[in-house]
């Protein structure tokens, strides 16, 4: 069974029918119980990094995150729900207040340095050899939205994206992945992509 | 830049059913607007939006229907338009299932309806669509409701420097007077927004040949939103992508299946 958890973001819908069509039982819920012992934890995420950092804390996911590292049971963070596994967000909310980020990863998140922001749309994205997550998924764009990234990570396998300048596409590293796009949005090659997540699961 | 051009067809929605005809063959109902968006999906499209105008509260309801079907279906982002008025309007969209929403005449009556649902949801999720057509006022442009009969007197390019301020993601730019003309998207119109504008600029209105989506992009649109000419099956959505990369844009040519 595959957890969404609904931590008040976002269109979890089709979040959840885009998982079913791997096979998998989906349940959307914020009870920690089930998003621990879940054989899969999705954390999605939309808007500004503070507010969900904001909800993720609010309902124990930050806990949560770091318990399923810890027993080694995979999570993938999708856009904001990849920001928030980083250190820290530069991004302010309007009372000027900045949340650390679960920290996963040191890195912190920044603004893209482009002209026109969000960036938003089909872009393709360069995977490493080894991929799991992209494996038989070649010269295939995803859908992003988004105006803030991570510029760089140490984590052991890295997709990178450029878009005014490189920025942190995905991230594989052991039990906890991550993807700056939104594979639930991205037609059949974002299926493809959450098939084997879950395939590895 | 590898970020590819956008093509996104979009449907009018009354009472659950498209409208204007659809000129498809292999349809079994040509007026579900479920139906089309997952024909669009497999043709090619980049995102789907539908313009709801529908007059009557159960003709959202059934709207709200309407898009809870394609998100089960339509693995594609989906922007749903028309009648939104609140916050409580915005969240029930989403929770549907739709990715973004395009607000209009209300945000012109309300501006802080735009800051209100940027804060909620966050900028990603707004699109402000502007019907503009050629007036007397600052920069040329006025912004007009009513589907282009009402002018407001808002110079629309000062509209959209404040929209932009409050708290949009992107823009959906109508041009009142190319709209349903085919003559080719309002270049002009097109080149005055590009310039004050940091965020996404999607051009709407009069695509009638192929060399118009060309058009547009080179006077700075991001994206390219069409209606008749996909509906009539003048073009197919491949068939403006094929031309478009000949063209030396970059578009995204789904290979896996």
């Amino acid at each position: 069974m595959i957890a969404i958890l609904d931590y008040g973001s976002g269109n979890l819908r089709s979040a959840q029918r885009a998982f079913e069509t791997s096979g998998a039982d989906v349940v959307v819920t914020s009870d920690i119980q089930v998003c621990r012992e879940a054989k899969g934890l999705v954390v999605p995420g939309v808007g500004a990094f503070q507010a969900c950092m904001k909800g993720l804390l609010a309902v124990g996911g930050d806990v949560l995150i770091r318990q399923r590292l810890e027993d080694q049971r995979p999570t993938l963070g999708i856009c904001v729900g990849m920001q928030i596994l980083f250190s820290s967000g530069t991004e302010k909310d309007r009372h000027g207040s900045t949340l650390q980020g679960v920290g996963i990863w040191e890195e912190s998140i920044s603004k893209l340095d482009a002209p026109i922001l969000p960036h938003m749309g089909w872009n393709s994205v360069i995977p490493p050899n080894k991929s799991a997550l992209f494996h038989g998924i070649d010269h295939e764009s995803f859908y992003f939205v988004h105006s803030y990234a991570a510029k760089n990570s140490h984590a052991r396998q890295v997709t990178w994206g450029n878009y005014g300048e490189r920025f942190v596409a995905a991230v594989e590293d052991g039990a906890i992945s991550a993807t700056q796009f939104h594979p639930e949005k991205s037609g059949r090659a974002g299926l493809a992509l959450i098939k084997n997540w879950v395939g590895n699961l | 830049m590898s970020l590819s051009v956008r093509i996104i067809p979009c449907l009018d929605v009354q009472d659950g059913r498209v409208v204007k005809g659809i000129n498809f063959k292999n349809l079994i109902d040509a007026g579900d607007p479920v139906e089309m968006a997952a024909l669009y999906d497999e043709e090619g499209a980049d995102e789907i939006t539908f313009l709801d105008i529908s007059a009557s509260s159960s003709g959202r309801e059934t709207t709200l229907d309407v898009v809870r079907r394609t998100a089960e279906q339509v693995f594609i982002p989906l922007t749903v338009g028309g009648g939104i008025r609140t916050v409580a309007d915005v969240n029930a969209l989403l929770r549907a299932g739709a990715d973004k929403v395009s607000i209009n005449t209300a945000a012109i009556s309300r501006p802080e309806l735009i800051a209100e649902i940027a804060d909620s949801f966050g900028s990603q999720v707004l699109v402000l669509s502007v019907d503009a057509r050629r007036a007397q006022t600052k920069s040329g442009f006025e912004v007009t409701t009513h589907g282009g009969r009402h002018g407001t007197g808002l110079d629309a390019l000062i509209w959209i420097e404040k929209a932009i301020h409050l708290g949009i993601g992107e823009i959906l730019l109508n041009s009142m007077d190319s709209d349903g003309t085919k003559a080719g998207y309002d270049v002009q119109l097109i080149k005055a927004v590009r310039e004050i504008s940091h965020v996404p600029v999607i051009a709407s209105g009069g695509a009638g040949k192929l060399s118009d989506f060309a058009h547009a992009l080179e006077a700075g649109a991001d994206a390219l939103l069409a209606a008749s000419i996909f509906h009539f099956g003048q073009y197919r959505i491949s068939e403006v992508k094929d031309y478009l990369a000949a063209e030396s844009y970059l578009v995204r040519q789904p290979g896996l299946s």
